[in-house]
């Protein structure tokens, strides 16, 4: 690691810039002639003590290289900086422009399907299905986009209500049950009594909850049984997610809850999955005021768990 | 007599998907394609109820929507934005200006749709 971030052209490389766009580079060949320029400054001025007009231009002319070298990697900054906001524009331009078909496309589909234009054959209603199922896919993904370019560029927006935590656990789990049925999965929740309401973002909360189940249901090889566990810790609630599932391979768990990062068992496991339910999820419960963390283990399941505090 | 909904959106499709949709469930459907359409043919046709985009060539959604409710003959025909925006700005000053609710288009199923403008018109 520290080798790796030493070898500077390969970082340069890495960012798509030359040598002398390259910061890091910069920096090197600015702190070289500093220390250079101040050692042989010395000796210069110990020689030439008598004639100090000397000394200043040699000064001044330093003085300018640094300044110039400077601005390079200022420059090169501010390139970095454009990068970074024309990704972010583009994703939220793309997701936006993509959006507005998709929907076009389920609605119509949707027409179709109600047999409302003309009754569909059995068969074309499946291949409709087919058609449906893989629309709201990218769709789904198109608005995980937005969501990872709302909560980069802060503009994500919280409508924190009084809501109870349980009753939103209880709704996402009725509606992730097709899913949990056709994995042949079975989800069990056990929440304390009485848990106190709070305040917080139902729809966002929900979303958090939902990416949890969802991976939980999925990574869970044949007959499983996931268990939702919701109940008083300190002053929060706590909610946690355990699965008899694939696990994550230890080399992974430290990228897990990165921006598009997939473990390999995951991937291997179903090839289909952005990397931002995690990401979208801890971004969800840190913005709440909350934590959200894991453990787990290759081959014998995974352990999700994240609280949030309870405000009235 | 069957209803009548004044469609005022510029988009092609949905102005035919809407159409098939509620035209098959017996509503009279009128298509404006930009504002200014939209807000005439809401004088002339007085549909019972409107559906609105809020992006809208010539005359902005907002504007129309304004309009409609500035003038007696239209002020009291009910609302309903669709917007792609989940712009909360903008559904607040379409909800503060008397539209009947809205719908962020994404977040529907076309059976949705129809069911809240069947729940508003009664």
């Amino acid at each position: 690691m520290l080798l790796d971030s030493l070898n500077i052209a390969k970082q340069c490389k890495k960012y798509g810039l030359s040598l002398w766009q390259c910061p890091q580079f910069l920096f090197l060949i600015l702190g070289f002639v500093v220390i250079t320029s101040s050692i042989t400054l010395y000796f210069i001025g110990v020689g030439y003590a008598e004639d100090p007009e000397i000394v200043v231009l040699i000064v001044l002319g330093v003085s300018t290289l640094l300044m110039i070298i400077g601005f390079s990697i200022t420059k090169s900054f501010e390139r970095l900086a454009e990068v970074v906001r024309l990704k972010a524009e583009f994703i939220s331009i793309v997701s936006h422009q993509l959006r507005a078909p998709l929907a076009n496309l389920r609605w119509i589909i949707d027409l179709l399907i109600s047999g409302k234009v003309e009754q569909v054959p059995e068969k074309q209603t499946n291949y409709l299905q087919i058609l449906r199922e893989n629309g709201q896919r990218m769709e789904e993904l198109v608005s995980d986009l937005l969501t990872v370019s709302r909560i980069e560029s802060n503009e994500f927006l919280f409508k924190k209500e009084k809501a109870s935590l349980a009753e939103l656990v209880q709704k996402t789990i009725a509606r992730l049950d097709p899913l949990a049925r056709a994995s042949n999965v079975e989800v069990r929740l056990s929440a304390e009594n009485n848990l106190p309401e709070t305040l917080f973002d139902p729809f966002q909360i929900g979303q958090a909850i939902e990416n949890l189940l969802d991976n939980a249901i999925r990574y869970t090889k044949g007959r499983g049984l996931v268990e939702v566990t919701l109940n008083k810790k300190n002053n929060g609630l706590y909610f946690e997610v355990v699965d008899n599932g694939i696990g994550i391979f230890p080399d992974d768990q430290k990228y897990i809850g990165q921006k598009f990062f997939r473990g390999g068992n995951a991937f291997r496991h179903q090839a289909q999955g952005s990397g931002l339910g995690l990401y979208i999820a801890k971004a969800i419960v840190e913005k709440s005021g909350g934590k959200l963390s894991f453990k787990s283990k290759e081959g014998e399941g995974s352990t999700f768990w994240f609280t949030i505090p309870i405000k009235h | 007599m069957s209803k009548k909904i004044l469609f005022i959106e510029d988009e092609p499709v949905l102005q035919k998907t809407f159409g098939d949709a509620l035209g098959s469930d017996g509503y009279e459907i009128v298509a404006a394609v930009d504002g200014e359409v939209g807000l005439r043919l809401a004088q002339s046709e007085k549909p019972d109820l409107i559906l609105l985009d809020l992006i809208l060539p010539r005359l902005p959604g907002l504007e129309v929507l304004k309009k409609l409710k500035e003038n007696e003959a239209t002020s009291h025909i009910p609302v309903i934005i669709l917007t792609n925006l989940e712009d909360v700005k903008n559904i607040e000053t379409a909800l503060e200006l008397g539209a009947t609710t809205y719908l962020v288009k994404a977040n529907y199923s076309l059976g949705e749709i129809v069911d809240k403008v069947k729940k508003a018109l009664g």
